[in-house]
């Protein structure tokens, strides 16, 4: 441990205050949250978000709420469900409210709703030198000023700490259904996928979950009504059947109220230690390079909305697979190693960085 | 005002016929869709590729003139609104479809191509462009990133942010470069995010990557009369509690009802107090629940009439007072604002009384038509200038509307922006240190302050000098993760 200290603020006055001392000493400065992400940078000083853990304010006839960061998604869920309602990312619930944003993380519904920031209507940030600072609002639209959420965001703490964030939230559905479909070859599994995504039944995600070595499954979900669901799962089911027929034999469908064992969940065992997001029409030619890597992979994720994990099996190096998609993929896709110190790239984001963060003490 | 060899430079960069420099024509620029504030442009281009823009903006930096640029000039605040001693950068020529990936459900597209010209060019694919502003016709898709334009159907579809995943862009420095890479999954800062609805202040859009989204399989729409836009607002209360997300839920009250009529001749139920649009779109098995269940509400909430309709024509009937409204109330007075206000929504009867008790205070008639789902309020303010202090009058009114919003917790603009109108309003929503952060993105952008400037933000920021960085020294063998 490199860290001289750890503190834990309690309100956004508190983490003001300690940010502004932390600036005049020039002290480097880490954020965490839950601490289940893939890297927390040592810092001289660590502020964990861990006693900002409640919603402040849940207004179920607006669907709209306001959390603290250091609150989990777990927690947010059991207080908005007691009023049928949900945030709709569906990450795992130790995850919390600052690290899901902080990493721009979403999982299975990031097919219909999007990454956190497409949600988030209002956020609190205290920046590096402890000013506090405030966008958005608590209303769903809203054009006034420009939208510090969505650049805190997937900003890795290198902005600042996020304090607070409201979002906007959605009826929990009243019915579920997942539909599984197991393929052997990659280019069925593809066609599947595109079928799945592009369909006027509106699923709500589409998810791949691929073994190393092993059958590729894919998954959707259906929500909606209970008739509604079980009639767009049988038409769904059909479309499927029918997309992957010219690439191989139809494969069988299964139907269930419950998901499967692997939803949500990331590829392999651990953390994965890669991802790739491409436009769905070169969903074939990355499938294809990652079936045939010397490197093998466990790769899972939200292959309808261009986004795939990796997870090599047995510690074996990713780095001729991630360059292989990049070459694949241009300047219209992205393939990195996730255990690399994340960075601003590019003239214009390091330029926002600088803003922010002067002395580069954040992250 | 500006040197003849400035003007001369961008002759040979645009080619003389694209640089407008007589005071005629360069009145046609002199405002946007926002007519209280006027002023001619120094002088006007009309670029027809990115590599002209990218020159032009650099001639501008070197030459220290201001620009701004604009689409198809539709906005109602202000925001392309020209600079006397600038030059406008006008977009409009620069609107072809570039490429269509249906697979990807994505679509490369130039900024002065229309809205609508969008979901023209990808609907034998089974596709559509969502975001669906009502100028949707005329206005360009490059405005609709500055301004992150909405429409009556983001209620369920979300706004331009949502649909845009990739923009080339002429910083201000006149770099071209892209921000995005069309995924959606940003690997850097979400610098497409932060861009759309910055309001032309962080450069110049020459590209844009779209989303496109499947067609529904059926759409309903559904009108209901009320006698009062209180029971009507019972009625959105109450499809949102059944957990119904509509496409879109639009309401018109007694006086926008009645302009409307006077002129399209809507045929709105006779004597109606108010009128509930509710559209329902999504999958067939879906959406007649849906329909039964918001019919079966706006019935218990009181209504006087119901209609339904699921074949284009039809459904376009009911749409077409609602989207004939603002023009509309130009038949019943010669004047008027629109205001563009946001509440959360369960505030909207508290704040329609409001406007009601300021609309009688200062006897003036306010109309109001408002996107009910989400509590975005467009209130028509209507006077005459003809009348000595009542244009005066109606800009106060206005602007109380606001301040009631804000009293909600609500919005000084849900989607026509800030623009020059509204800027005097934002330290009434925001803090000076919001607004100082919020313009260090401004900083890192522009930081000559040159792009679009005097909008959004009633007082710039200075971006000044960035400190060098301290780096801090890494004991060898200390863990980086």
């Amino acid at each position: 441990m490199s860290e001289r200290a750890v503190v834990l603020p309690a309100t956004v006055d508190e983490t003001s205050a300690v940010l502004t001392d932390a600036a005049e000493r020039g002290l480097t400065v880490a954020v965490r949250g839950a601490g289940q992400g893939w890297a927390t940078p040592r810092a001289d000083l660590l502020v964990e978000t861990s006693r900002q853990d409640q919603v402040i304010e849940h207004v179920a006839g607006d669907l709209v709420a306001r959390v603290q960061a250091g609150a989990t998604m777990g927690h947010v869920a059991e207080v908005l469900a007691a009023h049928g309602q949900r945030l709709s990312l569906d990450v795992p619930p130790d995850i919390t409210v600052g690290g899901m944003l902080a990493t721009g993380t979403a999982g299975p519904l990031r097919f219909r709703y999007g990454p956190p920031r497409d949600l988030l209507i209002g956020i609190t940030v205290v920046r590096p030198d402890g000013v506090v600072a405030h966008a958005g609002g608590k209303v769903v639209k809203n054009v006034a000023g420009y939208d510090l959420g969505k650049l805190y965001a997937g900003s890795h703490g290198t902005l600042g700490l996020i304090a607070e964030a409201t979002f906007r939230l959605h009826p929990l559905p009243q019915s579920s259904t997942y539909l599984t479909a197991a393929f052997t070859g990659h280019a069925a599994a593809a066609q599947a996928i595109v079928a799945a995504s592009g369909s006027m039944l509106q699923p709500t995600a589409v998810e791949l979950h691929w073994p190393a070595g092993g059958d590729l499954t894919v998954g959707v979900l259906l929500e909606g009504t209970a008739s509604g669901v079980a009639e767009r799962a049988r038409q769904l089911t059909d479309q499927i059947r029918s997309s992957a027929a010219a690439a191989s034999a139809a494969p069988s469908v299964t139907v269930s109220g419950s998901p499967p064992g692997w939803w949500g969940t990331l590829p392999g065992a651990g953390y994965p230690v890669a991802r790739t997001s491409f436009w769905l029409s070169r969903l074939a030619e990355v499938l294809a390079i990652i079936a045939n890597a010397d490197a093998r992979c466990s790769a899972g994720g939200s292959a309808g909305a261009g986004l795939l994990y990796l997870c090599p099996c047995d510690g074996a190096d990713v780095g001729e697979l991630v360059a292989s998609l990049r070459m694949l993929l241009g300047n219209r896709g992205d393939a990195s190693v996730l255990t690399e110190p994340w960075a601003p790239a590019g003239p214009l984001a390091q330029a926002v960085k600088d803003q922010f963060d002067p002395e580069g003490r954040f992250g | 005002m500006l040197g003849t060899a400035f003007t001369q430079r961008l002759r040979e960069i645009c080619g003389p016929e694209h640089v407008i420099t007589d005071p005629l024509e360069l009145g046609t620029y002199e405002c946007d869709g926002l007519t209280s504030h006027r002023a001619v442009p120094a002088l006007a281009v009309l670029p027809r590729s990115a590599e002209q823009v990218a020159r032009v903006v650099r001639e501008c930096g070197a030459a220290n003139v201001p620009f701004v640029a604009r689409g198809s000039g539709t906005g109602l605040s202000g925001g392309a609104l020209p600079r006397e001693d600038g030059v406008l950068i006008v977009m409009s020529q620069m609107r072809s479809i570039l490429e269509i990936d249906p697979v990807s459900r994505r679509a490369v597209v130039e900024p002065g191509v229309t809205n609508l010209a969008v979901s023209n060019a990808v609907k034998h694919l089974g596709l559509f462009y969502a975001p669906d502003p009502s100028s949707q016709v005329v206005c360009s898709v490059g405005g609709n990133v500055a301004e992150n334009s909405g429409g009556a159907h983001c209620l369920k579809h979300g706004f331009t942010v949502h649909h845009v995943t990739g923009l080339e862009i002429v910083t201000p420095q006149g770099e071209l470069t892209w921000l995005g890479d069309g995924t959606g999954v940003p690997s850097a800062y979400d610098l497409v995010g932060a861009f759309t609805g910055s309001e032309g202040t962080l450069g110049i859009v020459t590209k844009v990557i779209v989303k496109l989204t499947p067609i529904p399989e059926q759409v309903h729409t559904l009108l209901a009369a009320y006698e009062t836009t209180s029971e009507g607002g019972q009625a959105v209360s109450d499809i949102i509690s059944a957990g119904i997300l509509p496409a879109a839920i639009e309401m018109m009250d007694a006086l926008s009802i009645e302009a409307a009529e006077a002129a399209v001749q809507c045929r709105y139920p006779e004597g109606a107090g108010a009128v509930l649009i509710v559209e329902l779109d999504g999958p067939a098995a879906e959406v007649e629940q849906e329909l039964a269940t918001v019919r079966a509400i706006c019935e218990n909430a009181g209504s006087t009439e119901i209609r339904a309709a699921d074949d284009p024509a039809r459904r376009a009937k009911i749409w077409a007072g609602r989207k004939s409204a603002f023009a509309a109330v130009g038949r019943i007075s010669p004047d008027f604002i629109v205001q563009d206000g946001v509440v959360p929504r369960t505030s909207l009867p508290a704040v329609l009384a409001r406007i009601a008790e300021l609309s009688r205070e200062a006897g003036i008639r306010v109309a109001n038509v408002f996107h009910a789902g989400d509590g975005n309020l467009h209130p028509l303010v209507l006077f005459d200038d003809a009348i000595p202090g009542q244009a005066q009058a109606a800009e106060e009114l206005s602007g109380a509307i606001l301040d009631a919003c804000l009293e909600q917790g609500g919005s000084i603009t849900g989607e026509h922006g800030v623009g020059v109108d509204k800027s005097r309003y934002m330290p009434k929503m925001f803090t000076a240190d919001d607004l100082d952060t919020m313009q260090l993105i401004r900083c890192a952008f522009d930081p000559a302050g040159l792009c679009n400037p005097g909008k959004i933000y009633p007082t710039p920021r200075l971006c000044g000098e960035v400190p060098g960085k301290r780096r801090t020294n890494v004991p060898a063998g200390t863990e980086i993760f």
